[in-house]
């Protein structure tokens, strides 16, 4: 990139930071980045992120589970080996179906839950020993801090975000 | 304020008069005699009807629990002929039962749709729940119809008293006296709670505490509007609702063995009254939605947004699968444990309401789940009301599977008994809900959590009109 300079602006409030990234985004500037302690309501709105798709992968491994268990029980209890356990009927996978709910909950359950959780991170690019990416340690106390790409309006921006009730404006070389 | 309009006035009488002709038709046209019986099934037979058809079939397996051991007997020997005298005496029991049951089946499905919504708006006094507010007076309103339903239920509960009908087995003639032909020792020696006076008194007191509190709330709510009295009204309608839902889940539970359970004295379990009242709670949610939905498009409720919809959808989509969790655990454990005094239950049902039986998991469990899991689509009315339809017809279904079995077996049928009933208790149910909320102020003033409740605000859903500066 030939543009590898960014604002910092901090503030010190989840209501100030949603109303100056709202300012910012009205002047036309791209908000490339927001760091927060904690998650903030309708930031996301704010930044005009897309929402998300986690929910519809989950519905997806959700039923690759149930598939799986409705496989492996009329595999193993129907089709390799139909034991006679306790009277219950095994000729077919619909006549000894409500003892294989349980594992069919489960399962879709397991594979909902822990693939979507994996998606998360991998999507997120989360893993141990990865290097943090916060630009300035006091966003994980108490800061918050809106990131802008400067593209020669350095001047403008940093006037905007004053007014907006930045408590600290820094412009830094991006890497 | 709302106004009950006169056309959906005359459509609730028009329901009732049209539900009030079919249930006497349907009591006129009930054999009176064993030989009217045989009529009614030879002309079942030589239609090729698959209920005359298959009564052959299941007869010697499943019977009529307070004659069992007779029958069985009887059937040994005979049970390929109709002739047989006691299975005609049978049938013809049966048959006698089909218009009352028809009536009980809606009776007790618009009853416990009016007492659950009384006890889930308990809950959200209880639970000081900020979002449900606005919806207070759509609740007081439905739960109206708890006046009507109960006067007919204290008038089943004479006619019962009084022998005009035979739902109850253990109530009929001689069950508890040794030298009678139907004694029945199981029954007696449940007759320490199950006996006539103890019943009926239970069923009044059951009404009479459930009436007592709608009364009572109804009155110190539309009180709260205006007292201005530092929150008192407010709190004692708390500390009454507290004690409310104690009362209601003890009478909730003895009402389901008294009211349901006891149409099979035979068979017990344990769920059984959870099961009852997960069925009747997803009613309720429904219902308060589907009358949320109705009252808003006509502008009644201002201050109910997308996202009070979505959360009563959520509970619907919640409460669907909390009863298919009761209703499969207690399936499930008693096929797979296979007791004979427990299995007849199902076995009856399996084989004589196969359709009925499993139609109710796709359309309480299956469909709900798919269409209402879609957050997007908890906000639209249109799915909410689609979805509530298929909801409510289904407990409707599950409702009827609980009863039938035990009053008229395999004599089963959906005709115009059926739906005159239903019919009957929708009108009446119509007319007590809207005049009832046409009766007080649509927004209840007075509440402490008003405010929080007009605002309330599901977090990614885009109301109409409104933007996030909105909800500050």
């Amino acid at each position: 990139m030939e543009s590898s300079k960014v604002i910092h602006a901090f503030y010190n409030d989840d209501e100030v930071v949603l109303d100056a990234v709202k300012a910012v985004k009205a002047d036309g500037h791209h908000v490339e980045e927001v760091f927060c302690p904690f998650p903030v309501h309708g930031l996301d709105k704010a930044m005009g992120l897309a929402p998300t798709r986690l929910a519809i992968t989950a519905f997806f491994y959700g039923i690759t589970g149930l598939s799986f268990a409705i496989w492996m029980t009329n595999y193993m209890m129907i089709q390799d080996w139909p034991q006679d356990i306790g009277g219950k009927p095994n000729f077919s996978w619909f006549t000894n179906m409500p003892a294989f709910v349980p594992i069919m909950f489960e399962l879709t359950v397991f594979f909902a839950a822990h693939l979507m959780v994996i998606t998360f991170y991998m999507r997120s690019r989360i893993w141990p020993f990865k290097e943090a990416e916060n630009p300035d340690p006091r966003t994980t106390d108490d800061l918050f801090l809106m990131e802008i790409p400067v593209e020669n309006n350095e001047a403008d921006i940093t006037a905007l975000l004053a007014k907006t009730g930045a408590v600290e404006i820094n412009v830094v070389d991006k890497h | 304020m709302y106004q009950f309009s006169g056309k959906l006035k005359i459509f609730s009488i028009a329901l009732i008069i049209i539900g009030a002709i079919g249930i006497t038709l349907s009591f006129l046209n009930a054999p009176s005699s064993i030989e009217e019986a045989k009529e009614i099934i030879a002309l079942q037979a030589s239609h090729g009807d698959e209920h005359g058809g298959s009564h052959d079939k299941v007869s010697s397996e499943v019977h009529h629990n307070d004659v069992v051991e007779e029958h069985s007997n009887a059937h040994g020997t005979a049970n390929e002929h109709h002739d047989d005298a006691s299975h005609d005496e049978h049938v013809f029991h049966q048959l006698q039962n089909k218009p009352w049951s028809a009536f009980y089946v809606s009776l007790i499905f618009f009853l416990g749709i009016s007492v659950v919504v009384l006890a889930f708006y308990a809950a959200q006094r209880v639970a000081q729940a900020g979002w449900s507010i606005v919806l207070f007076r759509v609740m007081e309103a439905i739960t109206a119809n708890l006046v009507p339903t109960a006067i007919i239920m204290i008038v089943i509960v004479i006619t019962a008293v009084l022998h005009y009908n035979h739902m109850f087995p253990w109530m009929a003639e001689g069950v508890f006296d040794k030298t009678s032909p139907n004694y029945d020792a199981i029954v007696d020696g449940k007759s320490w709670w199950m006996n006539v006076p103890g019943w009926a008194i239970r069923s009044v007191i059951y009404l009479l505490l459930w009436n007592a509190y709608r009364w009572f709330i109804r009155k110190n709510s539309i009180k709260e509007d205006t007292a201005n009295d530092n929150y008192k009204t407010y709190k004692l309608n708390y500390n009454v609702s507290v004690g409310f839902i104690f009362v209601f889940m003890i009478t909730e539970t003895l009402m389901a063995w008294d009211w349901i359970m006891g149409l099979d004295p035979h068979w017990f379990s344990t769920l059984f009254a959870w099961y009852v009242l997960a069925t009747f709670l997803v009613c309720a949610l429904t219902v308060i939605a589907l009358v949320t939905i109705y009252l808003r498009s006509k502008g009644a409720l201002p201050a109910v947004n997308d996202s009070h919809i979505h959360d009563l959808a959520k509970f619907m989509f919640g409460f669907s699968v909390f009863w298919t969790y009761l209703w499969f655990a207690q399936f499930m454990l008693i096929w797979y444990a296979d007791i004979p005094e427990e299995t007849t239950y199902f076995v009856a049902r399996f084989n004589e309401y196969k359709l009925p039986f499993l139609a109710m998991v796709g359309m309480n469990f299956v469909f709900p789940v798919l269409l209402l899991l879609n957050s997007d689509f908890k906000s639209m009315p249109w799915f909410v009301i689609i979805g509530g339809v298929v909801i409510l017809a289904g407990h409707y279904i599950d409702v009827f599977v609980m009863i039938m079995p035990a009053t008229v077996g395999a004599q089963w049928s959906f005709g115009i008994a059926e739906f005159s009933s239903l019919l009957f208790f929708l009108g009446i149910f119509i007319f007590a809900t809207f005049s009832a909320f046409a009766k007080a102020n649509a927004i209840p003033s007075g509440n402490p959590f008003l405010e929080e409740s007009e605002h309330y605000h599901y977090y990614n859903i885009e109301h109409r009109g409104e933007g996030s500066g909105d909800h500050h």
